[in-house]
């Protein structure tokens, strides 16, 4: 099942040891999953800890003394405000408001910063960050790392274990423990936990080091995308993309408020007419009822048929214990109880709640 | 004990007096990864050889399982609806899909044996 026109991660040849089944994504062969399989990997990870072998993600650094102000162009962020080791999440906005890539950004020092950004975009997102850096005083470093997550409730344990120095780190902070090294105390999981971008050689050494404790393990992207459904967080190119606005996402919240109302970064009319026009859809969880999941892509109807959205992410939620899924509904249908809704699946409606999100609660490290 | 016949979308049936059971093998199981739910086949719906009878669910996605023949639909595995893993931990046994009867028992010769199966799976 190895696409030949995709990258291959540095680290394959320990991925295809650890019997490791690849799959194409976002031009990237990703180990899907290893022989414990995705449910025992998904509930691992909420147990103890998750190794996940990220690389296909892109780091770029972003230095110079216009560093935090090209930022604020580039997002709706007030990255001058930020201090340093504080991560945000943060969008490239087109000029409808449009979700192009949500991305992480941290503070590393008075005029540098750290862009976590996702795979699939991550061409797109160079090219946009150049050209808006064209008129800032700023230095644009695209970084070739290994990036290893190591998330669930022992991650800090086991790095602690493994004698890695986790620098004090809470929840959404990061800094670069060491040359060429970067840390931040995030993911994708909902659980507590680390991500760490690396030199190759580092990298192998660390989880040659983090495998031989018996409380991590390799889990592959299938459960990658369980446990971030679980966790009520979006996937671009799935939950969020160039045609939804942060309204409609439901993401105002990574917007602070005053930059909302008078904030200069690309997109900033257009999300304030958004605002003002307030969200004509909502993404919200959604609960189907019984067994059969639903996968992204289903449309929702109500009572009468009538479409009132779609499914933008489904499966199955092994913590959960029944099929979970995300999607997009009309905005006067948007909260639980509201109205009962059906998602077709091959030619039969299956009843689906809106569902608070997340399906599991967050178990950030918050201090 | 009678003779096991496979199709190349990786499923086996056994044939009993004209009723044919039919279920994935151990391969497709495994590729498949953990079943979460498995769609129940109709009873009594006449299906062609290549119609989706069954629809299992993974945790990732669902797959379609072809009927291998024609024939008549005459009962579905109910202890699936409670424990869709059995496809997973017994998907040669316990964990079969579906009954049908055949309507014509010369489509059979079509199929692979278990040493043709091997083969096909590489």
């Amino acid at each position: 099942m190895t696409d030949i026109s995709a990258r291959d991660l540095p680290l394959k040849d320990i991925h295809l040891a650890a019997g490791a089944k690849f799959g194409p994504f976002a031009g990237w062969n990703m180990p899907l999953t290893y022989p414990a399989g995705v449910m025992k990997e998904h509930l691992h990870t909420r147990e103890h800890v998750g190794l996940f072998d990220i690389s296909h993600m892109k780091l770029f650094v972003v230095s110079g003394s216009g560093a935090a102000a090209m930022l604020a162009k580039a997002c709706p962020i007030d990255a001058a405000a930020m201090p340093i080791r504080q991560s945000k999440l943060s969008f490239f906005l087109n000029d409808n408001a449009g979700i192009m890539d949500d991305l992480i950004i941290t503070r590393l020092g008075d005029e540098r910063f750290m862009v976590v950004a996702n795979a699939g975009n991550a061409v797109a997102d160079e090219a946009h960050l150049r050209a808006v850096s064209a008129n800032f005083n700023v230095v644009l470093e695209p970084l070739d790392r290994v990036f290893i997550a190591i998330q669930g409730p022992e991650a800090a344990a086991v790095l602690a274990d493994a004698g890695i120095d986790t620098g004090g780190l809470v929840f959404m902070n990061g800094f670069e423990p060491r040359a060429n090294w970067f840390m931040s105390r995030s993911g994708y999981t909902g659980e507590d936990g680390f991500e760490i971008g690396l030199p190759e050689a580092d990298a192998r050494a660390l989880v040659e080091k983090l495998v031989t404790d018996e409380r991590a393990q390799w889990i592959g992207l299938a459960a990658r995308d369980s446990l971030r459904l679980e966790a009520g967080l979006c996937l671009h190119g799935n939950d969020i993309d160039a045609s939804t606005n942060p309204v409609n996402a439901a993401l105002l919240w990574a917007i602070p408020k005053e930059l909302r109302e008078t904030g200069t970064f690309i997109g900033a009319d257009a999300l304030r007419a958004a605002i003002a026009a307030g969200a004509t859809e909502k993404r919200v969880g959604l609960k189907p009822e019984g067994r059969q999941p639903v996968r992204g892509g289903a449309p929702l109807v109500d009572d009468d048929g009538n479409s009132v959205g779609r499914v933008t992410s489904g499966g199955f939620g092994p913590s959960a214990t029944h099929p979970v899924a995300m999607g997009y509904v009309r905005a006067d249908l948007a909260k639980p109880g509201a109205a009962k809704l059906f998602a077709e699946v091959r030619g039969s409606r299956i009843p689906v709640e809106v569902a608070p999100l997340p399906f599991t609660q967050h178990r950030y490290f918050k201090g | 004990m009678s003779k096991t016949y496979y199709t190349e979308d990786h499923e086996w049936l056994t044939v009993d007096g004209g009723v044919a059971t039919v279920g994935i093998t151990e391969y497709a199981q495994e590729q498949l990864g953990d079943i979460v739910f498995v769609e129940a086949a109709e009873v009594g719906k006449q299906i062609k050889k290549g119609d989706t009878a069954v629809v299992v669910e993974s945790v990732k996605a669902a797959s379609d399982v072809y009927a291998p023949v024609d024939g008549e639909i005459v009962e579905a595995n109910d202890a699936l609806s409670s424990d869709p893993a059995l496809v997973n931990s017994a998907a040669t046994g316990n964990g079969w899909l579906w009954k049908m009867k055949l309507a014509d028992e010369g489509q059979l010769i079509g199929l692979m044996d278990e040493a043709a199966y091997k083969t096909h799976i590489g």
